[in-house]
């Protein structure tokens, strides 16, 4: 059986069961508890779990990440939330140069399975410090794996894999996603890491992207097929674990590959998938690969900049009638 | 341990001159906010709107105090003050509304406000990051040789994050011409601090780097405007560094659409009859400075003032889409 239900209630009913199955499991996070978190995501827990499970935390980013860190080394599984991807910066020491290296640096001894679940993206003209993209800076770092679900079906299921891992998992949702709508089983399910999901089949031309750009691209898709143009849609779903081989037999079909993410330009993602793709595909392709990344500024609080700084779906349009050497007016 | 400072009922603090002007302040602020809130609604802008209704002696009192070139770092809730160190209200609604004629060329939003000719340094989205950033300005103001005294406002819940804490020390040690301004409002976003701190006061956290610490009645404008002075001749006098924390309440949701489930009506309207605007119109009154008809002319005429600020901005163009690119470097 299958219903509709938005994504952040998928994301709810994940953390639900999660509690449910696993005494070791506990969520830290600034009002998640009493309030049920700012984007209503763990609505209802504290009221199930109470505050010795579902525990608001004081502003201490650095701290709570820190102590879940430890907590996690020593037995038990944390699930912090950070209310905005940006405020992990606040606290990058404690995720880069410790939950990420513990394992490799003592030789393997010391695990740290710790899933930090936080929003990021643009859209609602929350200014420069609330509207980033991170995760291309998270997949920098070896030894902390990036989810970037798209819809609410994979954003259940990746956040249950996410949870069974034995090591640190940034998970970022995003925050014009969690109102959106989609089939999710009642049954129990889980997506694995690091296989990409073909969002949409089609020949002419393969559109790599993740998160909020899955759909955008499936609206560029639907534009496209209009003017006779057959994309494939590739939602890579992580980062780290990054699966290339889906990519890799998608342009050897296809032929063409654009890249879209909301992170800026350059220096983006799009870029690795770019030289990964070259590296292993070169004979394959018939045209330039096309990125397409926000502008490489800070994201401006005015709705219309925003708008024109972050990928929009004629961009992605743009982008691939250029892969295919199509003439743009 | 600390003594709660309030002003004396049957004296002013201020000639009679002075006295309307701060009221004209207070009010100003609570009328531009009340637009605020309108504004909001009205859908013309985008992110959060973090009000600062209730609060508004704290900000017109510690400003009542400083110099046009002192330097000032505040948070997101940051248009009360910046109104009492002097800011124009028709920039700061064109930001707001992300107009070209706002501070930042609507680029910055109301939550990173900056206004360096009268030395505001900037609102912050980002808790506590102000707090060593006027501590910078406060290192320059010495170094320099500068009277000038730099104050950061900061809330209740900034005081758990690690850099409120490495700020104080380093003002302590440095002796820098800095006021800490907390403004506790009882809560950080939806969470009551008292169960974020141990502490009765978060002054005594001051006292732990050194720092002289005092607690004032943070809607009793006068009495913030005497301690205040303290701390800004203390600064000007190669004294170092004070603490004030200003006992307040904010009378609106944390940002607007808080369901405030947190707190009780009853809580409200008890504080509601402390409301710093109320409590030094009534003293006012009560020592026959002024008459209800004087005060009801005076909020009319602001009224208008703001108005007129609003039509401004309303009036203001949209920044070109030139602008997404300069600024960045
Ligand atoms: C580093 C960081 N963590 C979390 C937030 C989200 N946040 C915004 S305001 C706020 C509460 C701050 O409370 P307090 O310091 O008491 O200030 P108040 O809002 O009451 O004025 C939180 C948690 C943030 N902006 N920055
Ligand atoms: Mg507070």
């Amino acid at each position: 059986m299958t219903r509709q239900i938005t994504y952040a209630e998928a994301i709810n009913e994940a953390l639900d069961e999660i509690l449910r199955e696993d005494e070791s499991v506990f969520l830290l996070g600034e009002d998640i508890g009493h309030y049920g978190g700012v984007f209503k995501v763990t609505k209802g827990l504290y009221d199930k779990f109470g505050g010795e499970r579902v525990i608001d935390t004081p502003i201490s980013e650095s701290g709570f990440i820190g102590l879940g860190i430890g907590a996690a080394m020593t037995g038990l599984k944390p699930i912090i939330e950070i209310m905005w991807v940006d405020f992990t910066l606040v606290a990058i020491d404690q995720i880069l140069n410790q939950a990420a290296k513990f394992s490799y640096m003592s030789g393997g001894q010391t695990k740290v399975p710790l899933v930090i679940r936080t929003q990021g993206g643009g859209g609602r003209g929350n200014g420069a410090q609330h509207s980033q993209s991170l995760e291309g800076l998270f997949a920098q770092f070896p030894g902390i794996k990036v989810v970037c679900p798209s819809t609410p079906y994979d954003v259940k299921g990746l956040l249950k894999s996410s949870v069974a891992e034995n090591g640190p998992v940034i998970f970022i949702e995003h925050k014009m996603l969690y109102n959106t709508k989609g089939e999710v089983p009642e049954e129990d399910y889980s997506i694995p890491l690091g296989k990409a999901d073909i969002k949409r089949k089609g020949s002419d031309v393969t559109i790599v992207s993740l998160s909020r750009m899955v759909q955008f691209s499936l609206d560029a898709a639907k534009e496209l097929e209009k003017e006779g143009i057959d994309a494939e849609i590739i939602d890579l779903r992580s980062l780290a674990p990054l699966d290339t081989e889906t990519v890799i037999e998608s342009v050897k079909k296809t032929n063409r590959l654009v890249v879209v993410h909301e992170a800026h330009t350059t220096f983006g993602w799009g870029a690795e998938i770019v030289s990964q793709v070259q590296q292993d595909a070169f004979d394959y392709l018939d045209g330039p690969i096309i990125r397409v990344g926000a502008e490489d500024v800070p994201i401006p609080y005015n709705l219309e900049l925003e708008k024109e700084v972050l990928p929009q779906v004629k961009d992605i349009v743009k982008a691939v009638k250029e892969a295919l050497y199509i003439e743009v007016k | 341990m600390f003594n709660l400072e309030v002003s004396d009922p049957a004296n002013l603090l201020f000639s009679k001159e002075e006295s309307l002007r701060i009221l004209d302040q207070l009010i100003t602020i609570r009328k531009f906010e009340e637009k605020s809130i309108e504004l909001y609604k009205s859908g013309l802008m985008g992110g959060s709107l973090h009000g600062y209704i209730g609060q508004e002696g704290v900000a017109v009192g510690v400003c009542s105090q400083l110099n046009k070139d002192d330097y000032l770092t505040v948070t997101y809730r940051s248009r009360g003050q910046a109104i009492a160190k002097g800011a124009s209200m028709e920039k700061l609604f064109a930001e707001m509304m992300g107009k070209v004629d706002g501070y930042c060329k609507g680029k910055g939003g109301p939550m990173h406000i900056t206004d360096l000719e009268i030395g505001f340094l900037g609102a912050n989205g980002i808790v506590g990051a102000g707090i060593p950033i006027a501590t910078g300005a406060a290192f320059t103001a010495k170094k320099k040789g500068t009277s000038q005294v730099s104050v950061t406002f900061f809330g209740d819940g900034a005081t758990n994050q690690g850099v409120f804490h490495e700020a104080l020390n380093l003002a302590s040690i440095w002796k820098l011409p800095v006021v800490f301004v907390c403004e506790n409002n009882l809560y950080s976003e939806m969470s009551p601090i008292a169960d974020m701190v141990p502490n009765e006061h978060l002054a005594e956290r001051a006292l732990a780097y050194h720092i002289p610490a005092v607690i004032v009645d943070g809607n009793d404008v006068e009495a913030v405007s005497k301690v205040t002075q303290e701390a800004v001749e203390r600064a000007r006098n190669n004294g170092g560094p004070t603490f004030i924390e200003a006992k307040t309440y904010r009378q609106q949701g944390h940002m607007f659409g808080d369901a405030e489930t947190y707190r009780t009506k009853e809580e409200v309207n008890e504080w509601k009859k402390k409301d710093p605007i109320l409590l030094f119109t009534n003293k006012l009154i009560e020592l026959g400075l002024v008459t209800d008809e004087i005060v009801e002319q005076l909020s009319h005429e602001i009224e208008l003032k703001v108005e007129k600020a609003y039509q401004f901005a309303l009036n203001s163009e949209q920044p070109n889409y030139d602008e997404i690119f300069t600024d960045v470097f």
